[in-house]
């Protein structure tokens, strides 16, 4: 895999173009959220005069911002272990297990992903009203949780798949029951997999709106994307943008830094212990 | 590797199951255990979306009184409607409404999701050549997908202004926001923008669990860099491929608060079926926007069977594992015959 | 949550996943228990009363509300609630976005949740909340509306009764570059769309006019342009909607109205983006420089007078009333009303908070707090006021001759039709008269009682 040198010139190109790609609409969005108010639409690549202006009103006052990110940590959270735990189990046995219906049960799942969000939400609300779930977390992880699982049940049994099943039954002729040889053989070959599974999860809970809105009234509960539709401008018609994009920073920057932690330690702490 | 491989005939992988223990009781087994390890996914859905569906399907079934009384209050109850909320769809104004918005939809979906597979899957060849730096990028290409669409919506909203970056870098003035073609083409950027990384991300982690050896041994066999990617690569990344392409078709066939944040909603030329199913449940035609859930949830069905039938005959798997076993056929010793039906 | 299916394999020790999983699913167990343990408390289905029902009840109450803009709420809230220790008023806050918080009080109705009481409503939605009986009707003799500038308790009321008092009030009025006049010798304002015209020419003769747009007023798809149309058919003495109920574009002054939209887009007397500014984009463009005379909301005046750099216009510009066809046009009525949820308890508690927030001291505090426009004649006269907010006299006068936006049941609907329909004449896709034949037969059904 040592490429020689102008192979390697032109991969570091490559990631160049990809992350230029990426990133520059975001730098606009980072740009934008350091001018100062007054200088908002400029359209200048550098901000004339840098500002925290906004970064300070995301925190101000009377928005709870610092605690609406931690409510979107706890349902974000809570949801991606909970997918991750339940989604493992599923996509199991519908990686490695042989019975009927397994096409039937897979087109069922992915079934619960054809209906658009709004159509859940009056029903839910019904419900949740009904059994006193409203101002709870419990409210907004277990519809995320069903937003989750079948995209994650899907990819888990497609990565589980990928990987011989001839693996584990070395591990268990060699005196491993079923599932240590799942946990030791497969869930470290498919860390990558299983890693990005989580990210993806991760990222829709904590961005997260419509119920997150309707099944909240404090504002102790609100979550980070709840609250960011409640800035507001000096007078009625007078749009944040500076703000939003400021809050956009804050609440896109910590992902990025935890999953550059994270990526290396958890696909490496996976992987430990495999076979590979 | 110190793996086996088998040379039985794919459909018996899947009876795999069955190898560690013996006979009836085993098949009995594992069906308990597949209910049992299924059953937690299943009560999920069916109380989050399953009893929602339901419940939006009987409302679909009745209409909602909007007639007023003598004192101008609606009056209030609902009656049965049969197909009345469905066969409205198809007629008048809102017919010419539902197949615009029908096709948007579907032009949407359709150079959205081949735009995405086509700059995911660069991305995530170019990463997997890299070998520093690869973290680093990887984390930002989650950029894109990481803003909340309500703000990457104001983002490009504010970039696409007559006044903004995009007019600024194309030294041109279009009216980007304005109700017609070029809207649809703004949406479709800021679209393909935000998802392609997601496309990136599960076809570099499909790639990543690619055992090297596979790619050498082709390589000491003498195929070259296309050869391996469309005989090796593109072979082993393509269920996750399949799944990703597949959820993001899902998502965008519902595609709802980018083109209302970006150009807002009631435009004919970016009026999506979930939007005009948004437009009846918030003016308090329940049943109605529940057909249209419904109608859309027949589209979504139709075009996912059909991707799936075109695509990956089994999209979970049997195909790559047929293909990597014609490669690789060192024959297992003691393999236990399929078992259940 | 925590009932973690045990695996069913046979003589399977071990979980299947252990670890950071498991201990994950803990926490987070007791995180949702601990930390949402204050919550749980919102909702209860009490059963819809009749909209008529007597307001009784004492007790804590909710409010329900966009975003304050001004930090200000919160105290006039600790007033309240200091004084009146058991009938404590709790903010609900909802999205900055006026769509979203019709939809949430909305679906708190469906529910018949009784987590609301007072609503803060947008004008026009009091016909739509009133005739689903999702509100409580007030006795006109427990508040004191003959404070109020009349068109401004019109539109808290359906079918002559009441449903919301009003607490703030907003009118369109006609921004203009007095500077630039000046320098052209004009003295004073143009009252008719002729003069308006003849002004604009004259100005763009000058060297300082080079690249000054004539006018602009909200023409992009949304609310706006339906407020567009309502004040250009009113300022030619039509309507939309008829005082009867029915559609009214059948007139020849509904043709003479939304001619001059169409005409001052088509004759480039507005920008050439005039169809992608919203709100805050034709302010940015009145404060760039580039515009002599504007329709736009009194919350452009503060802004657009900063000397802080942002905008090039301050100390450059003055209002007046909106011009018209023949004379004086009309302005269209904004603001909001407070009203109480037919679901909720406390009524009286809630019809007290009500007239202590429309109260004279309350606006008054509220006006030079957040400079939104009162429902008290009196407050636009103070010379306080005035003095802080030259623009109130001019502003009163809007308000009094403002025309409100078709009240209608349905009028969501409603709007959406007059949106597409003018929308297409601005745009050329269709002659006026197509269009305002194709909207009197789209807002015919619409409208029928």
């Amino acid at each position: 895999m040592t490429g020689s040198l102008p192979k390697r010139v032109l991969s570091y190109l490559g990631l160049a173009v990809v992350a230029a790609y990426c990133l520059a609409p975001f730098y606009w969005m980072a740009v934008s959220a350091f001018r100062r108010p007054q200088d908002q639409f400029d359209n200048s690549i550098v901000p004339t005069r840098w500002s925290w202006e906004n970064f300070h009103a995301v925190f101000s006052g009377d928005n709870g911002f610092g605690r609406a990110l931690l409510n979107s940590l706890v349902v974000a959270g809570c949801t991606t272990v909970l997918t991750l735990l339940i989604g493992t189990f599923a996509a199991y046995a519908l990686a490695r297990l042989d019975f009927r219906f397994k096409n039937a049960v897979l087109g069922l799942i992915v079934a619960t992903t054809m209906f658009p969000g709004i159509s859940q939400l009056v029903p839910l609300l019904k419900l949740f009203t009904d059994i006193k779930w409203i101002n709870t977390y419990q409210a907004m992880v277990l519809p995320s949780l069903g937003f989750a699982l079948p995209l994650s049940v899907w990819l888990l049994t497609a990565f589980f798949r990928q990987l011989p099943y001839e693996l584990e039954q070395a591990a268990m002729v060699d005196g491993c029951t079923r599932g240590q040889a799942f946990r030791k053989i497969i869930i470290p070959l498919a860390a990558p997999g299983v890693f990005t599974t989580a990210i993806l999860t991760f990222i829709a809970a904590w961005n997260e709106f419509l119920i997150a809105l309707s099944m909240v009234n404090k504002k102790e509960m609100q979550t980070a994307t709840v609250a960011i539709s409640k800035f507001t401008g000096v007078s009625g018609f007078d749009q944040p943008f500076g703000t939003q994009m400021a809050a956009g920073v804050i609440v896109t920057v910590p992902l990025i830094a935890v999953v550059l932690v994270f990526q290396r330690r958890i696909v490496a702490g996976l992987t430990a212990g495999g076979v590979k | 590797m110190t793996t086996t491989y088998d040379g039985t005939p794919p459909a018996a992988d899947t009876a795999a199951a069955g190898a560690a223990r013996p006979g009836g009781r085993d098949v009995q087994g594992t069906k308990r255990l597949a209910a049992l390890l299924l059953s937690p996914t299943l009560l999920v859905l069916a109380l989050v979306i399953g009893y929602p569906v339901l419940a939006g399907f009987r409302e679909s079934l009745y209409a909602r009184g909007e007639g007023l009384d003598a004192n101008g209050f609606v009056v209030q109850g609902e009656r049965f409607a049969g197909l009345d909320n469905y066969t409205a769809i198809f007629h008048g104004d809102r017919g010419d409404a539902f197949w615009n918005a029908f096709g948007n939809t579907t032009f949407f979906t359709v150079t959205t999701v081949v735009l995405e597979t086509v700059i995911g899957v660069g991305m995530a060849l170019i990463m997997q050549q890299a070998f520093r730096g690869r973290g680093l990028v990887r984390a930002s290409i989650l950029v894109p997908w990481a803003i909340p669409t309500a703000i990457s919506g104001l983002l490009w909203r504010w970039i696409f202004q007559a006044d903004g970056a995009a007019n600024a870098v194309l030294r041109h003035q279009i009216l980007w926001t304005a109700d017609g073609f070029q809207a649809k083409i703004a949406v479709v950027i800021a679209e393909v923008w935000k998802t392609s990384p997601f496309i990136g991300l599960l076809v570099l982690a499909g790639l990543q669990m690619i055992p090297r050896e596979v790619h050498e041994a082709a390589r000491v066999d003498g195929a070259g860099p296309l050869q391996r990617f469309r005989r090796i690569t593109l072979p082993l990344v393509r269920p996750a491929l399949l799944v990703a392409v597949l959820f993001r078709m899902l998502d965008v066939l519902r595609m709802f608060d980018l083109p209302a944040v970006l150009i807002g909603v009631n435009q004919k030329s970016v009026e999506t079926l979930t939007m005009i199913a948004w437009f009846e449940a918030s003016n308090l035609r329940y049943g109605s926007a529940a057909a249209y859930a419904t109608i859309l949830f027949l589209y979504i069905a139709l075009i996912a069977y059909l991707f799936v039938k075109l695509l990956g005959a089994d999209i979970i798997g049997e195909a790559r594992q047929h293909s990597k076993r014609t490669r690789r056929n060192r024959p297992v010793k003691g393999r236990r015959k399929k078992v259940t039906a | 949550m925590r009932r973690i299916p045990p695996i069913g394999a046979p003589r399977t020790t071990g979980p299947l996943v252990t670890g950071p999983l498991v201990t994950g699913t803990v926490v987070c167990a007791a995180l949702a228990l601990t930390l949402s343990a204050c919550g749980g408390d919102g909702g209860g289905g009490s059963d819809g009363a009749a909209s008529t029902a007597s307001l009784t009840g004492r007790g804590p109450i909710t409010f329900v509300t966009g975003k304050d803009r001004s930090g200000y709420l919160q105290k006039q809230l600790d007033g309240w609630n200091a004084d009146h220790p058991k009938e404590s008023v709790r903010v609900i806050e909802l999205p900055d976005e006026p769509n979203d918080q019709r939809q949430q009080m909305i679906q708190n109705a469906t529910t018949k949740s009784d987590a609301y009481t007072v609503l803060n409503l947008d004008v026009v939605w009091t016909a739509e909340f009133a005739a689903n009986r999702w509100l409580t009707q007030i006795p006109k003799d427990k508040v004191d509306l003959s404070k109020m500038l009349p068109a401004t308790v019109t539109t808290g009321q359906y079918r002559g009764n009441l449903y919301a008092v009003p607490s703030t009030s907003d009118a369109g009025m006609l921004y203009y570059r007095k500077d630039l006049l000046a320098k052209a010798g004009i003295s004073a304002p143009p009252k008719t769309y002729a003069e308006m015209w003849s002004d604009c020419d004259k100005v763009q003769k000058l060297p300082e006019g080079k690249g000054v747009d004539c006018f602009f007023t909200e023409v992009n798809k949304t609310e706006s342009i339906t407020i567009s149309a309502v004040e250009a058919i009113g300022s030619a003495g039509g309507s939309i909607v008829g005082a009867d109920g029915k559609p009214t574009l059948n007139t020849p002054q509904a043709e003479q109205g939304l001619e001059f939209l169409v005409g001052a887009k088509k004759d480039g007397r507005m920008p050439k983006e005039a169809v992608t500014l919203d709100t805050e984009g034709g302010r940015r463009y009145f404060q760039s420089g580039k515009l002599l005379f504007q329709r736009q909301w009194p919350y452009q005046y503060a802004l657009a007078d900063k000397s802080d750099g942002s905008s090039k216009v301050a100390g450059k510009f003055a209002v007046a009333q909106l011009p018209g066809p023949n004379g004086p046009g009309v302005a269209n009525l904004g603001g909001h009303n407070l009203a109480i949820s037919a679901f909720a308890k406390n009524k009286a508690t809630a019809l007290d908070f009500i007239r202590y927030l429309t109260g004279e001291q309350s606006q008054r505090a509220n006006l030079l707090a957040t400079s939104q426009a009162p429902t008290l004649a009196s407050l636009y006269d103070d010379p306080e006021m005035t003095k802080k907010f030259p623009y109130l006299p001019v502003l009163k006068q809007a308000i009094t001759n403002a025309k409100p936006r078709p009240v209608a049941v349905k009028y969501g609907d409603v709007t959406a039709a007059i949106q597409g329909e003018v929308y297409d004449a601005v745009t050329g896709k269709k002659s006026v008269d197509q269009a305002l034949t194709d909207l009197q037969g789209k807002l015919g059904p619409l409208t029928a009682q």
